[in-house]
């Protein structure tokens, strides 16, 4: 393999996996922006969404063997049962334990995310266990060549589910009413309730909107890596670099944040160490970081600290 | 060294201080059972992570997810500075804290002008650079399975080898880091940190270096947990990278959460409390569902955070105490209201 072809294989692959970085990044930016809080528990909706299809999908015992699950259902049923279940499981948190606690300081905002997170991991080891899971790609057949490197075909469906949501999500904030009072929340949640909108409402369909996107993140990504119960957290973790590399309330720039992320890792892992992979985000976050802190700086109060959230 | 220690203490915490210690001090010679001794160790240990981490959280207002990477700091300081370096095992110790103080520091002068997320999401991720490098770098740390062969550390002449000689110098080592604690909280900071209930900006008027006083309290934190490290070391005689996960740093925010943020005594409560619960919940979820493996326990620590988080946000201990308080001195006026009325 020339020089040429390797870098466009690992521009390829980084590409690849940025767009889910850029898809959970998305769900952070999303929830941050109307609420104020960061959630650590949002990789777990990755999690959730990958396993629940697999369940629905292919014949599964769950519980250590205890329960046997036989439902078979075709692929984009089994994909349609796992969003929709997780973006279930995104509400649920929100009224269970979000909710009730609005008033609560950042720093309890950040224990009882990360409390939900141990409860959602917890129970993925105690249905699905420790085994890594997978599903079978979506559309089989030989790979694309593009100038001598290869895409798979499940490739090919990560970044077009990655485009086709931007541009959903898009027309979905600017175009639609319930989009714009979304906005209208982020931008100045005092103004927005005194027009009679309801940032609890609000709170609650961003917390839909981003368990589902990253609950598809999930999905799409299973064919082509295994899933097991404690991925949530490493992907929580690299979609919250992405979001703050993109400025932590802006989408396009989550989108950016997470395939620039996504090309660094799979450059550093091909020509540096792929042991040290996982070390590379969070070296940028340490380093964004370092720069922003100035611009972080002017802008103390965050969306939902000033809606009182 | 002494009066610095128990100057501040005031009359109350000395008391309970003093009795603490004695009944510490007693307990190996009414316990001849070596699980229990072991135990009432670990929980020396966990007292003084989980202290660290109150300070931080209670008096800084900032939370670290990864107080489990200055524990293998110090942990694996003490196995390589004593087996690879020819180290003295107490200087090894002391290499640990500092080098732990100093990452602390460091990243600490990086992130906390920063509010609220960003120390959580930052030492969540030095936790798995840790991580990464003890799984790694196999020739110094003996990567995943483990680090074997840790020497024991030895005072006067004397090697300590049994279970009880650890017991005593591991609480020694906690009730050091309780008075000191007690002292920092009634410093004059402290003091005035307390009083302004954490309101950062009435602090600064006050002409108070509230930056200083946070970095300082991490990196003491940082001190505090590779201290433990250690000695757990030692103690063990044998680490593996397991023990050093973001699953043990959250286990050591349940600790400080349940045992009441900003209340010292309270660590002590918290981690004997949940390595208690920790055993039960093993046994108790394996003949509820046969042939379950792993960490599960994990299920009943988030809900038991989310629960105080939601309910009692200062903590468990000191939220339940402050709930008794508001209860008797509502229940006076009602009871005062006939005789005026």
């Amino acid at each position: 393999m020339s020089l040429q072809t390797e870098i466009i294989q690992f521009l390829l692959a980084g590409i690849t996996v940025g767009s889910i970085y850029a898809l959970i990044a998305l769900g952070f930016v999303t929830i941050y922006n109307v609420t104020g809080i960061i959630n650590f528990a949002q990789g777990e909706f990755a999690v959730y969404g990958a396993f629940i299809a697999i369940t629905a999908f292919q014949k599964s015992r769950l519980l250590s063997g205890n329960w046997q699950v036989a439902l078979e259902w075709p692929l984009p049923a089994a994909a349609l049962v796992g969003v929709v279940i997780t973006t279930l499981v995104g509400i649920l948190l929100y009224r269970l334990a979000i909710q009730p606690a609005r008033r609560a300081s950042i720093l309890s905002m950040i224990i009882i995310t990360i409390g939900a997170a141990f409860v959602m991991r917890g129970a993925a080891l105690l249905l699905w266990g420790t085994d890594p899971y997978r599903l079978p790609v979506f559309t089989p057949g030989p790979p694309l060549k593009i100038f001598g490197a290869i895409l798979t075909r499940q490739s090919v469906w990560v970044i077009a589910v990655t485009a086709v949501l931007l541009v959903i999500l898009y027309w979905f904030f600017n175009r639609t009413l319930t989009g714009k009072t979304l906005q209208a929340c982020a931008d100045n949640p005092k103004a927005a309730q005194l027009m009679g909108i309801s940032p609890q409402r609000m709170a609650l369909l961003a917390f839909g909107i981003s368990s589902a996107v990253t609950a598809i993140a999930g999905i799409v990504i299973v064919p082509s890596t295994f899933m097991t119960y404690d991925r949530g957290l490493t992907l929580s973790l690299k979609g919250f670099v992405a979001a703050i590399v993109g400025g932590l309330s802006n989408p396009a720039g989550a989108v950016l944040g997470g395939i620039s992320l996504g090309v660094l890792e799979s450059f550093g892992a091909g020509y540096l160490s792929s042991g040290y992979k996982d070390a590379i985000s969070f070296i940028v976050l340490f380093i964004v970081l370092a720069v922003r802190l100035g611009g972080f700086l002017r802008r103390r109060g965050s969306a939902g600290e000033r809606a009182g959230l | 060294m002494k009066r610095l220690l128990i100057a501040r203490l005031g009359s109350p915490n000395l008391i309970a201080f003093l009795i603490m210690a004695l009944g510490l001090a007693a307990a190996p010679v009414f316990i001849d059972n070596n699980y229990i001794i072991t135990v009432l160790t670990i929980i020396a240990l966990f007292t003084m992570l989980t202290i660290g981490l109150s300070l931080l959280m209670g008096y800084a207002g900032q939370i670290s997810l990864g107080q489990a990477t200055f524990f293998g700091i110090g942990a694996y300081s003490m196995a390589i500075f004593s087996t690879r370096l020819g180290l003295s095992p107490w200087l090894s110790l002391l290499a640990g804290m500092i080098l732990a103080g100093g990452v602390a520091y460091l990243l600490g002068m990086l992130i906390f002008r920063l509010h609220g997320h960003y120390l959580a999401m930052a030492t969540l991720g030095m936790n798995i650079i840790l991580y990464l490098i003890l799984t790694q770098q196999v020739d110094w740390t003996g990567g995943p399975s483990g680090f074997r062969g840790v020497p024991d550390l030895s005072i006067g002449g004397m090697t300590l080898s049994t279970d009880t000689h650890y017991y005593y110098l591991i609480w020694f080592f906690a009730l050091i880091t309780i008075a000191l604690s007690l002292n920092i909280v009634n410093s004059r900071v402290g003091r005035a940190m307390r009083a302004l209930h954490s309101s950062e900006i009435a602090a600064e008027t006050l002409g108070i270096d509230t930056g200083r006083f946070k970095l300082q309290v991490f990196a003491l934190s940082a001190a505090y947990s590779a201290l433990a490290g250690g000695l757990y070391a030692s103690f063990l005689g044998f680490i593996s990278p397991s023990s050093f996960t973001i699953n043990a740093s959250i286990k050591i925010v349940l600790m400080a959460v349940v045992g009441g943020l900003s209340s010292i005594w309270g660590a002590t409560f918290g981690a004997a409390a949940i390595l208690v619960i920790e055993q039960w919940l093993r046994t108790a979820i394996k003949s509820l569902v046969p042939g379950a493996s792993g960490e599960q326990e994990i299920i009943a620590f988030g809900l038991i955070l989310m629960l105080i988080m939601i309910f009692m946000p200062e903590g468990l201990v000191t939220g339940a105490g402050k709930a008794l308080r508001a209860r008797i001195a509502r229940r006076k006026p009602e009871r005062a209201q006939p005789a005026g009325g």
